[in-house]
């Protein structure tokens, strides 16, 4: 039992990394990787957002929205499975507003240090992709926390290490017209080649 | 505030002002949904009606949304119109949304989306408005159709499904490049793209943070 949460939080972490295996979360990925701080403080953001939404979400799906969800009301025969999108954007909104309130009434200090990024954390796409691969992917409750905060770790951990690239590559004569955006999809890219070597692993 | 023309909403986004290629925004999917020119199509026509509808109904609505909730407003009107394509394709185009998986729901959070209704519907009429969202939707469907093209051409010798350079483990001569099925390669094409279009329109470059001296010492030679 431990085993398959291990593997399944390293398979997020690792295998199947967010930003640079799906692609999610990059508007922001690119945006906010100028400065390793900003990027730290982003990815702790995410971590946190992550292991709340998705298992919210999965609560979500699974006593209300899933077909057959609302036998408990008297309702087999109901599928509200259509209005997913809806509910989950709807969810992490609200989670990132009262996150936000929470903090700033008994943490001050970590939310003086996550400061705009909380609220930017909402159009994420990295937020609501892990809910939908969550749905698609069927988890139980117990394998959505253990997947939401992987996916967060590795979300967190490409977006520091791109900045952190970033923050050197400043300093580096870039062709004229690959200068800014463009070398940074290079980067990014060889970044994803080098997480492609997981890719083989199966555990 | 200078007169803008229907001409002009509807055409700078495509080259002058890419939403991928110089807004960086709606990265996320632009990337996932590119490695055959099927799925790619139809990605794009779907973030082209979302855009334009969701422009079309959030200009509609701008005079009487109040400030303070306007995004959730937004982003509800955003998100029943990705529900309804999402039907739409679940019930015409199957085997696409299955491969779509995820992606479509993701138009929700799609930048280009947001942004626009943010940056442009608030502030104009239901027409232009509806112009602007068909023009940056065309604007990142160029921009996909174009990285599908070198994926799909070379990463498996096709277009639209059908051979074009018939591979090798067919019994043909082509050699198929696997790297770009994978998804590192969506950047390098992404990145070299990015280097062309602002070599043909040097206005984009950014500028660097730090400029450095000329040499002046001849011991490095």
């Amino acid at each position: 039992m431990i085993e398959h949460y291990i593997s399944l939080l390293l398979k997020a972490i690792f295998i199947e990394n967010m930003a640079l295996a799906f692609f999610l979360g990059m508007c922001t990925f690119l945006a906010i990787s100028k400065k390793i701080e900003a990027a730290t403080g982003l990815g702790i953001a995410v971590v946190v957002v992550l292991t709340l939404t998705v298992p919210v979400n999965n609560l979500i799906y699974n006593n209300i929205l899933r077909e057959g969800a609302l036998a408990w009301a008297g309702l087999p025969e109901v599928d509200l499975s259509f209005l997913g999108l809806i509910t989950y954007i709807g969810v992490i909104a609200a989670i990132v507003q009262i996150m936000e309130m929470i903090l700033d009434k008994y943490i001050p200090a970590l939310y003086a240090a996550l400061g705009v990024f909380l609220p930017l954390i909402t159009v994420n796409c990295a937020i609501l992709g892990a809910a939908l691969f969550m749905v698609e992917r069927d988890y139980t409750f117990g394998e959505s926390v253990v997947y939401g905060f992987g996916a967060g770790v590795g979300w967190a951990l490409a977006i520091i290490a791109l900045a952190g690239i970033r923050e050197k590559l400043k300093y580096s004569d870039v062709p004229e017209g690959l200068r800014g955006l463009g070398i940074t999809f290079i980067t990014v890219g060889l970044m994803s080649l080098g997480f492609m070597s997981f890719s083989g692993i199966s555990l | 505030m200078a007169e803008i023309t229907a001409k002009q909403v509807l055409f700078e986004p495509i080259f002058s002002n890419n939403p991928i290629g110089l807004q960086i925004l709606g990265i996320c999917s632009a990337l996932a949904v590119t490695t055959s020119m099927n799925v790619t199509i139809v990605m794009s026509l779907s973030v082209i009606a979302v855009t334009a509808f969701s422009n079309l109904a959030v200009s509609l609505v701008r005079t009487q949304i109040p400030a303070s909730i306007r995004i959730i407003v937004q982003m509800t009107i955003i998100a029943s119109l990705v529900i309804v394509v999402d039907q739409i394709l679940k019930a015409y185009a199957y085997e696409i949304s299955k491969q779509l998986s995820v992606f479509v729901g993701l138009i929700i959070t799609n930048c280009i989306v947001m942004g626009r209704a943010e940056g442009f519907a608030m502030k104009n009429g239901p027409w232009l408005s509806f112009l602007d969202g068909i023009g940056n939707g065309l604007g990142y469907s160029v921009m996909l159709l174009f990285v599908a093209f070198f994926r799909e051409l070379l990463g498996a010798g096709s277009l639209f499904g059908v051979t074009l350079l018939s591979p090798v483990n067919e019994g043909g001569w082509y050699i198929t490049n696997g790297l770009l099925l994978l998804p590192p390669s969506a950047f390098f094409i992404i990145g070299l793209a990015i280097w062309g279009l602002r070599t043909w329109m040097p206005e984009q470059v950014e500028e660097p943070d730090y400029k450095l001296s000329r040499h002046t010492h001849k011991e490095a030679f």
